[in-house]
């Protein structure tokens, strides 16, 4: 028999990894970025003080980078508070998470570090492993020069061998460095030809200061552009005329970054480039999807593209990308699938944010096509009527369907920062944070914690079993996600 | 002057338009108000927003075009902001005739903004007091207690306290987060559930641009606190009873059930106020099947008074309404100038309606600010 107390955690801690997978403290369509923050600050501050090893073990989940850069730094400023063993699993946990963070988050956390004043032999010892597991300590030298140069004063560390101390503290005081990167850093200051071959974020500075044409610039350093940076470039390069040496490979994309890529352009530009877009799309959901493609049975989801899927002008239609990349991967994950829009749209490729939110209404539509997982992407403001969705979600539940034929989740990719948690829609339907279409079918695992009163030992116990899967092999999500 | 008589006032204020879900954001509360079928041949002016008017001009006046009351454009050609003064309509052919309009000087800097044709009203105060000034005349019969100025010029310039949108907090966030309907050609605006303001227009596309900018409208005293001190009103949730419910149709029919009853409260309880309350209409201009009015109340004191104009059609249907609630200190003086247009403005008469004397009757006129209408007595 559980006590009253380790329900309460339980709930807690569920709430928690919502908030951790949604939030990154910016300005959403209903909060400004102040009112986010302070709200996960809050929810970070009350995790941390309560359920310390639980707050630790959500490293190992599919949370944000911001949190999880959040989290580690926490652990870290309080780590006077934590018991041997407790240190001993954090430390591990901590390590396993900084492996999967891209590096400019992490040299971003050593920087809060050090403003913070945390220089504890944990922390230098956690910094000095990482450092050390670089692969190219001279790469990062220039890439992330002062990001590496402050880790390095903070943690009393040598940079191993004489050149890259020098270069990093004395940079122009040689004539000449063996390394080559270094060198051509060195001579991209005189030599134009020479910042081609530096890493795109740098070269863009030198360029700058030589003066060179942005169409010149973007079409020489095509091949230096990591991928996400290309996609990021596309539609500058079409305007300079140099479309063709900036061209991305669309199928090979992170299927939310391409759906976020296909809102960006205009309907016109989605409708003349149908098939490519749509087969790209596709192409990334069935790579998603793997071994689960076609398991799942039929599917009917509810996808929202009212005006709030806007997001704000910092997260520009971040929650209609997530509905869109959610609509082509469940369609690939569903053996018969219906992706039916708030606004009554039937072409998901023209998706635009605009209008109410009649999920009430969309929700009976979705049930009369009898899936057998119904699933909800929605930033959960049902608004036209409000509350509509809960209550044919509920009788649906308690006298249509009691003996659940249809398995229903809400996935939301907003965090309200007024109730600390993402937007329920009604309580017989788990609701999860969604960040990046990819977790979904991690999500709904998570999700059916949620839908009963969930224990805390299995709780404890799922924590567990993925903290062995993030300390055993790490690396591995790297390589699914983005250009780290 | 202008003077105010019964013109059919119609029927339905909304009718035409159907009451859709509101949205809550604190205190304020949106309810949107759709229309079936748009109404094609009246349109934004189209120096505001370029309509139809350019395409539809083949069809020989079967095009009128607006202009909301304040509206700031280059209306008179030679490049200048001016206002226009009180809504207008205008013929299919832009530039034909003068629009009404009060030129206004802005420093070099407001100016350039204007350069950049964003949609604006004019500046508060001098938008409040024409407001005031058009519906408001002078006495018809010059007795001799009234002194010079009010017979030469009437009431104006009456200077009235407003609140801009934009400092009634909450309402700039609740309209920026606000849902438009497909169809939606106008909105009601409630303060902790009181009716603030109603504004109606033709089209949906002219309520697309015109949105923004009631924030830059009017609003009295009495919606400044309302929305500084109350809580945030809640939602009107749909609640679906589900013990008849066995089948999805049945389901349906309960949902649908719901908004339906949500529209039938919200016209006949929460807009009751202004749909219900006595008006004077006053015919102000006939344009082909269109007629703009402006209306006052009853001034009824301790109730919702709401000041406006409307365009209405020939079948006395609301086309174009834009209101403003006026203050309790404002309809306590409309009270008083309605009851001494009634009197021809004779004081003793009206004195007498009140049961008092015409001294005290001049009292309380100068409490309520029109002691300069009076002439002083030895």
């Amino acid at each position: 028999m559980e006590s009253y107390g380790d329900l309460v955690a339980a709930d807690d801690v569920l709430l928690f990894v919502n908030a951790a997978i949604t939030a990154t403290g910016q300005r959403e369509f209903h909060t400004d970025a102040g009112t986010q923050r302070l709200s996960l600050d809050f929810l970070h501050a009350y995790m941390l003080g309560n359920y310390r090893d639980l707050y630790a073990g959500v490293l190992a989940l599919d949370i944000n980078d911001h949190n999880a850069a959040l989290i580690v730094r926490r652990l870290l400023e309080t780590s006077g508070e934590a018991t041997v063993e407790q240190r001993r699993g954090e430390g591990r946990l901590i390590a396993g998470r900084l492996a999967l963070l891209p590096p400019q988050r992490v040299y971003g956390l050593f920087r809060a570090l050090r403003r913070a004043g945390v220089n504890n032999r944990r922390t230098r010892a956690l910094l000095r492993d990482w450092l050390a597991a670089r692969p190219d300590l001279a790469f990062d030298a220039v890439k992330y020069r002062s990001g590496l140069k402050q880790a390095l004063r903070h943690a009393h560390l040598s940079p191993g061998d004489g050149e890259l101390g020098t270069f990093l503290f004395a940079p122009l005081s040689r004539a000449h460095y063996d390394t080559p990167i270094l060198e051509t850093w060195r001579r991209a200051h005189y030599e134009q030809a020479a910042l081609y071959e530096l890493p795109y974020t740098v070269a863009e500075g030198f360029a700058a200061k030589h003066g060179i044409a942005r169409g010149v610039f973007l079409e020489r350093i095509a091949p230096r552009l990591t991928r996400l940076e290309t996609l990021r470039l596309q539609e500058t390069a079409e305007r300079r005329g140099v479309a063709d040496s900036v061209r991305a490979d669309l199928a090979r994309m992170p299927l939310t970054r391409l759906a976020g890529y296909v809102l960006s352009l205009p309907a016109a530009e989605r409708v003349e480039r149908r098939e490519e877009l749509t087969g790209a799309l596709r192409a990334a959901a069935v790579r998603v999807a793997g071994a689960h493609r076609g398991t799942w049975g039929r599917v009917t989801a509810v996808l929202d593209d009212s005006f709030s899927s806007y997001g704000s002008g910092v997260k520009r239609r971040r929650p209609l990308a997530v509905a869109l990349a959610c609509h082509y991967l469940l369609e690939a994950l569903a053996d018969r699938y219906t992706g039916l829009w708030t606004s009554g749209r039937r072409d998901a490729l023209l998706a635009h944010p605009v209008g109410p939110t009649p999920l009430g209404e969309r929700i009976l539509d979705a049930l009369e096509t009898a899936p057998d997982r119904l699933v909800i992407v929605s930033d959960g403001w049902d608004n036209a009527p409000p509350g509509l969705a809960a209550e044919v979600l509920r009788v649906w539940r308690t006298r249509l369907d009691p003996e659940r034929r249809t398995s229903a989740v809400h996935l939301n990719p907003v965090y309200d920062a007024d109730d600390f948690d993402v937007r329920r829609l009604a309580p017989s339907v788990p609701t999860a944070g969604v960040r990046d279409a990819e977790d979904l079918p991690a999500l709904v695992e998570i999700a059916q914690f949620a839908e009963g009163r969930t224990g805390l030992a299995e709780l404890t116990a799922y924590l567990d079993a993925r903290a062995e899967r993030l300390t055993a092999a790490p690396g591995q999500r790297a390589a699914a996600g983005g250009a780290r | 002057m202008t003077s105010y008589s019964k013109v059919h006032a119609p029927a339905d204020l909304f009718d035409g338009l159907r009451t859709r879900p509101s949205q809550v954001w604190g205190a304020v509360r949106l309810v949107p108000l759709v229309r079936a079928e748009p109404v094609e041949d009246l349109r934004l002016h189209p120096r505001i927003h370029p309509g139809p008017g350019v395409v539809d001009l083949g069809r020989k006046g079967s095009y009128c075009s607006y202009i909301p009351h304040s509206f700031v454009a280059e209306w008179t050609g030679d490049g200048s902001p001016a206002a226009a003064y009180g809504t207008q309509l205008a013929e299919d052919r832009p530039g034909q005739e003068p629009v009404a309009a009060v030129g206004l000087h802005f420093h070099r800097r407001m100016a350039r903004q204007e350069a950049r044709r964003r949609l604006r009203f004019l500046p508060l105060h001098l938008a409040l007091e024409g407001y005031l000034a058009l519906h408001f005349g002078g006495p018809t019969i010059a007795w001799e207690e009234w002194s010079r100025q009010a017979v030469r010029q009437g009431l104006s310039p009456r200077v009235e306290a407003a609140y801009l949108g934009l400092q009634v907090p909450g309402l700039a966030d609740a309209l920026s987060v606000f849902e438009i309907h497909p169809g939606q050609c106008g909105v009601l605006v409630y303060l902790a559930d009181a009716l603030a303001a109603a504004f109606v227009v033709p089209h949906p596309e002219d309520y697309r641009t015109l949105h923004p900018t009631l924030v830059q409208d009017l609003y009295g005293d009495l919606v400044h606190h309302y929305a500084t001190l109350m809580p945030p009103v809640s939602d009107f949730r749909a609640h679906i009873a589900g013990t008849g419910v066995r089948s999805l149709g049945e389901l349906r029919a309960a949902a649908a059930e719901q908004t339906d009853r949500w529209a039938e409260f919200h016209d006949t309880t929460m807009a009751a106020g202004l749909v219900e309350q006595e008006s004077v209409w006053q015919p102000v201009r006939r344009m082909g099947r269109f007629t703009l009015s402006r209306f006052l109340p009853e001034f009824r004191p301790k109730q919702d008074n709401h000041i406006g104009e409307a365009i209405v059609d020939e079948h006395g249907r609301t086309v174009y309404l834009k209101t403003f609630r006026l203050s309790e200190n404002q309809v306590r003086r409309g009270f008083l100038l309605s009851r001494l247009a009634a009197h021809d403005w004779h004081l003793a008469d009206t004195a007498a309606e009140f049961g008092i004397d015409s001294a005290a009757l001049a009292l309380r006129l100068e409490t309520a600010g029109f002691g300069h209408l009076l002439r002083q007595r030895r």
